[in-house]
């Protein structure tokens, strides 16, 4: 790993600032991405801006919605009884990632920020509808993922909580990498009050919503619905799944959770 | 010269000043001369590096030792009492047979403490979902799962 100048802000605000005074300066998270690629120097930065003091935690219920905190640990959501009582799906979700060392450390802002195709929370906030909160504005769900590895963030732009709203009913299926408990395919489904919505992670360059099987199964909530039903995507082909096994993928994933919801 | 970190390590106060890009685990092994905590893939995915971070099971190749400034570690070297005893999850390790060649061990035991802190009773299923993070390259996973069951009864006992 490459040296770098290493700081640890106490609020959101001075994260910002140290930032915007880096010559080349990165947030660090809870490192689970981050660190690796420094170590394998696949990156370097001049400055590491820890957000660990920041106090961006807490899991909270307000109304219809569960509102998380940044560096809420995946650990933290899927242990908290205000996420499992209200989105239990969302608390799998969290359970499920990568193994329990990884959970301990790794956060939802951090992961949302790296928006790497193959990570679960991409489809958790795109298929229950969140609202990415920023040091600067709210970004809708829809517009949140751009890219692989590429987001609506502008430059230096922190994350600081993301709200879920609470959904009538929404499950969570995942083929994972065996190895690394990764996405290959994973599938949100969810009944929200804007209607039905079926987000795919690990498919493509980036997390997507499944429109063609929203439709039909706003006229009809059952998994016997989507047989036949393609999804057309960029598919990612790589040593893990071929693009064909990942669109196959996409269909048995989704049915999984609608069953599990129906 | 780089900040001052203060942590606790093994109930010990210990202040430092490791460079910015020196890893909790290097910081254990080569500074505080801790060598429990074993190196074993440096990239995530073995668990032979797994430490408690405020009680928490963390993978210290995995984290910078100024992340650790201001909290409590314990290292496999500071799981046995004062006396010499073995922690219930070591000696069960030990009954069990739960070790062939040890070097994943201290990971294991670690890992394992961390499960059992939030879930005292866990099944056989539940012990080899928690092990994800660990790998034991001599597969002696039955007897170590054996060894965290029996470990488990004692604690709640």
């Amino acid at each position: 790993m490459y040296d770098f100048n290493y700081h640890r802000p106490a609020s959101a605000a001075d994260a910002a600032a140290a930032r915007k005074a880096a010559a080349d300066g990165v947030y660090l998270a809870g490192g689970m991405t981050l660190l690796p690629t420094l170590k394998q120097r696949l990156a370097r930065s001049s400055d590491v801006v820890d957000l660990a003091a920041t106090g961006l935690t807490g899991i909270s219920r307000d109304g219809g919605a569960i509102t998380i905190g940044a560096m809420s640990t995946h650990d933290s959501v899927a242990t908290s009884s205000e996420v499992q009582s209200a989105i239990p799906a969302l608390g799998i979700l969290a359970g499920g990632i990568g193994d329990p060392q990884v959970r301990n450390r790794g956060t939802i802002g951090g992961s949302i920020a790296n928006a790497d195709p193959a990570a679960d929370y991409p489809a958790a906030v795109l298929g229950l509808n969140a609202t990415v909160h920023t040091d600067r504005r709210a970004i809708g769900a829809d517009d949140f993922f751009t890219g692989m590895f590429e987001t609506a963030l502008g430059d230096g732009e922190l994350i600081t909580k993301v709200t879920f709203p609470v959904p009538a009913a929404a499950a969570y299926a995942k083929f994972a990498n065996p190895a690394s408990r990764y996405a290959i395919v994973g599938v949100m489904v969810a009944k929200t009050d804007g209607g039905i919505r079926v987000a795919v992670t690990g498919a493509a360059g980036n997390a997507f919503r499944a429109t063609a099987m929203e439709q039909v199964l706003a006229g009809d909530f059952s998994a016997a619905v989507l047989d036949g039903i393609s999804v057309d995507a960029d598919y990612n082909s790589d040593i893990h799944a071929s693009a064909e096994y990942r669109r196959h993928l996409v269909g048995v994933m989704a049915k999984r959770a609608v069953r599990e919801i129906a | 010269m780089s900040e001052q970190i203060t942590v606790t390590v093994n109930g010990d106060t210990v202040s430092a000043r490791p460079a910015a890009n020196t890893l909790l685990s290097a910081f254990l092994r080569e500074e505080l001369g801790l060598t429990g905590a074993h190196v074993g893939c440096d990239t995530s995915q073995c668990g032979a590096c797994v430490v408690l971070v405020d009680g928490k099971s963390v993978k210290s190749c995995t984290m910078l030792a100024r992340q650790a400034d201001g909290a409590s570690l314990t290292t496999i070297e500071g799981l046995a009492g004062d006396g010499g005893e073995l922690h219930p999850m070591q000696e069960a390790f030990r009954d069990n047979h739960g070790l062939q060649c040890g070097f994943c061990t201290p990971g294991m035991v670690l890992s394992a403490v961390d499960l059992v802190s939030r879930n005292p009773d866990p099944s056989e299923g539940e012990v080899r979902r928690w092990l994800e993070g660990n790998i034991c390259r001599c597969t002696g996973y039955h007897n170590i799962v054996k060894s965290i069951r029996a470990a488990a009864k004692v604690m709640r006992a």
